[in-house]
């Protein structure tokens, strides 16, 4: 079944070792989460490799989707069902909504990265399994968020982390599984109140780091989100416990 | 002496009775116009305006439901000539459009973001009564459209802008705007209304580095920015894009202050504002030549222009003004009215008869004798002079401030003509010049300097930067003066 997808999923994961981090939101408590070994998709999904599981999948072409699933921005800049020209295929698959997101990796016998995974393997830059305290390491997400149009780009071609892992930062936001666990109520300078604390895992005075402003605006880009949405800067990549059979 | 105090005292209560029934009568009419009472009639869209324009008042127009569009958009723009900065705007323009309405107004208001931007955001509209301004249900993510209502109760000049973490970035990215919301019956007619808001800006490079300039997190932190500008830009108020009016007319200025962290003191070079609304309210201070705006703040300044010629906007906390971009022009045209500015009516040479003072004429002549120096003398000297005369607006390396002083350095203008430049110094230059293909069109006042010390200054300046080493002399000067 993996024989039609393109090289860069053939040989698509690298095992991620478990550890512990204090995450940014890292709940009232400031404990760090353990993050149990598991493997991650070295690249974001591409469009060809998206178009290859619709043409299995009909329900999740874009005439043929619930408007449940998806709203109606899926897939906007493809011009029908099976033509997402003039985008590169090997640029990421955007536009597509967690439904999509999560119908597609299990469909390739994986699942969606949670949070936790998905920061986890985000804190590493091409040395240090945490580089968040690096300055150049956050100057250089931070300015990712400056670029405009950056969906445009191939997969591949920023830099390979600490895990093997690429495109990280400086392509395209990713879908995790539990992207709204962590609760923004909308109102950024309000999610410090003590009420909120208890059961929305804390807040922007609460950060572990509040130079980690680039981790900021993941988590409030994630809490602008619902299941059916989709961007044109929002992709994904998929994540397993076991490495897939080929 | 008791019977007076009677007297008075029954005078005083009928006094107050008085009042008090009038008081009553009053209080009668103003509970039927509580803004929260008031019932619109009719639906329009609101028209809106990018800087430094504003919507056509209100008027007598009755309260009413105004659609409002407004579309975020990320985009590259121009900080200064060669220097590029991603913005994040409301509705395409720094500040955002204006908005305006009246008391009553009910807004629905509907917030697009763009689908090619990144991010989510929000607006906080300091003009909302309710949680976070509107923010807690604005927040819109990419591609999106968010809907909410309000209706606005307070009259004023408020400040709306972007809430969504990193809420300092957001403005600093240029989130911010103002809408106005009129009292019944508006504002009372003037001339002319402009829309001028001021921000800081933290870059990567200093000042005039060029390229695309990323947003440095580090100098919002600790507030010192490189740029603070009016309308978004060095020069949106400056070279052609000056405000206009002519002599006899009224202005108005809706001034704002986007932040993220300076406080503006906010100033028109040569004019006293007539009527200051204080900090946007309800209450007007008269006769005002600086109005303190804070981040996140606004005022309504207005003033009637008596005399033509050209007014600088300026942050009077002048730093900003002349070294980081807080500067526009407000341009009036007419009949000069002597009465009111005569110009300079005679110059005379001033001599004091102090004993101490009295030495200045003997240096003078002293001077024109001036020693035979060297070249590496002359600029060794030049270096000084330059340093504490010509360095604040040319800058170091002769660099110069784009768009407001030319530059020195490789400057086509001054290598190709030394006598003109001997007598920039000499005489002072005023009006429109063309330096290495940029419009300037400044003031330099003549500059108090002898012969000896212009020949230094000017040897030294062409033998730095590139220049092309012409060796100035005191008799040059002299021949000139």
């Amino acid at each position: 079944m993996l024989n039609g997808l393109s090289n860069a999923q053939k040989n698509g994961m690298v095992p991620i070792k478990e550890g512990s981090f204090v995450p940014l939101y890292g709940a009232t408590s400031q404990k760090p989460v353990f993050v149990k070994s598991f493997y991650m998709d070295v690249y974001p999904v591409t469009n060809a490799e998206f178009l290859h599981f619709i043409q299995k999948n009909s329900t999740y072409r874009k005439s043929k989707i619930k408007g449940i699933f998806a709203d109606k921005s899926y897939l906007y800049y493809w011009k029908n069902d099976f033509d997402f020209e003039p985008a590169n295929p090997n640029a990421p698959v955007t536009g597509v909504s967690w439904f999509a997101a999560k119908k597609y990796c299990e469909c390739v016998g994986k699942r969606l990265p949670t949070m936790d995974e998905w920061e986890y393997v985000a804190m590493a830059d091409e040395k240090k399994r945490d580089a968040r305290t690096r300055k150049e390491f956050n100057e250089y997400i931070l300015s990712w968020y400056e670029k405009s149009r950056t969906y445009e780009n191939q997969i591949g071609k920023t830099f390979k982390n600490y895990w093997g892992v690429y495109d990280m930062h400086g392509l395209v936001w990713e879908w995790t599984s539990d992207f709204n666990s962590i609760f923004l109520s909308g109102e950024s300078r309000k999610d410090k109140s003590s009420d909120k604390n208890l059961f929305c895992g804390g807040a922007s005075v609460n950060a572990t780091d509040l130079m980690d402003y680039a981790a900021f605006m993941r988590y409030a880009f994630r809490g602008s989100l619902k299941a059916q949405y989709s961007t044109r800067n929002l992709g994904f990549r998929c994540a397993g416990n076991t490495f897939p059979k080929p | 002496m008791k019977s007076k105090t009677d007297i008075w005292m029954k005078r005083s209560f009928i006094l107050c009775a008085f009042s008090a029934a009038l008081f009553l009568g009053s209080c009668k009419k103003s509970e039927t116009t509580n803004a929260a009472d008031i019932v619109t009639q009719g639906e329009m869209t609101a028209e809106l305006t990018s800087p430094p324009h504003v919507p056509k008042p209100i008027g007598n127009r009755n309260a009413m439901k105004l659609k409002l569009n407004m579309e975020i958009k990320e985009q590259e723009g121009t900080m200064t000539d060669g220097v590029k900065y991603t913005y994040w705007t409301f509705g395409g323009s720094v500040p955002g459009s204006f908005i305006r309405t009246r008391v009553g107004d009910e807004v629905e208001f509907h917030l697009k973001n763009h689908p090619d931007n990144k991010l989510p955001h929000n607006i906080d509209l300091h003009a909302v009564t309710g949680p976070g301004g509107g923010a807690t249900s604005s927040l819109v993510a990419p591609g999106h459209e968010k809907v909410f209502s309000f209706k606005v109760l307070n009259p004023g000049l408020y400040v709306y802008h972007c809430a969504t973490a990193p809420v300092g970035m957001h403005i600093a990215n240029g989130m911010y705007g103002l809408i106005l919301v009129e009292p019944e019956g508006g504002l009372p007619p003037v001339d002319k209304e402009y829309y001028v808001m001021q921000g800081d800006f933290y870059t990567q490079g200093e000042y005039g580095a060029k390229g695309l300039q990323a947003f440095d997190m580090n100098k919002a932190v600790k507030e010192t920015p490189d740029y603070v500008v009016f309308n978004g830009k060095v020069g949106s108020l400056t070279n052609g894009n000056e405000l206009t009016a002519k002599v006899g007319e009224t202005v108005r200025l809706f001034v704002g202050n986007g932040g993220p962290n300076l406080v503006s003191s906010f100033h028109v070079i040569g004019e006293i504002f007539d009527n200051v609304h204080i900090e946007g309210g309800t209450t007007i201070n008269k006769n005002v030549q600086t109005t303190l705006i804070p981040a996140g703040g606004a005022a309504i300044v207005d003033f009637k222009v008596e005399t033509p010629g050209t007014f600088i906007l300026v942050d009077h906390s002048i730093f900003r003004a002349f070294n980081k971009g807080a500067l526009g022009m407000l341009k009036v045209e007419g009949k000069e009215n002597k009465n009111i500015y005569s110009g300079t009516i005679q110059e005379g040479i001033y001599l004091p008869e102090g004993g101490t003072i009295q030495k200045m004429p003997e240096n003078k002549t002293a001077k024109t004798e001036a020693p035979k120096r060297t070249v590496a003398d002359k600029i060794k000297i030049g270096k000084e002079i330059f340093g504490t005369t010509c360095f604040a607006c040319h800058q170091s390396e002769g660099q110069g401030i784009p768009g407001t002083f030319p530059p020195l350095a490789k400057s086509d203008y001054l290598n190709s003509d030394s006598k003109r430049a001997i007598k920039t110094i000499l005489h002072g230059l005023t009006g429109e010049v063309n330096v290495n293909g940029k419009k300037y069109n400044n003031v330099m006042p003549a500059q108090n300097l002898s012969d000896d010390e212009i020949a230094n200054v000017l040897t030294y300046i062409y033998s730095s930067w590139g220049n092309n080493k012409t060796e100035v002399t005191p008799e040059m000067v002299k021949a000139l003066r």
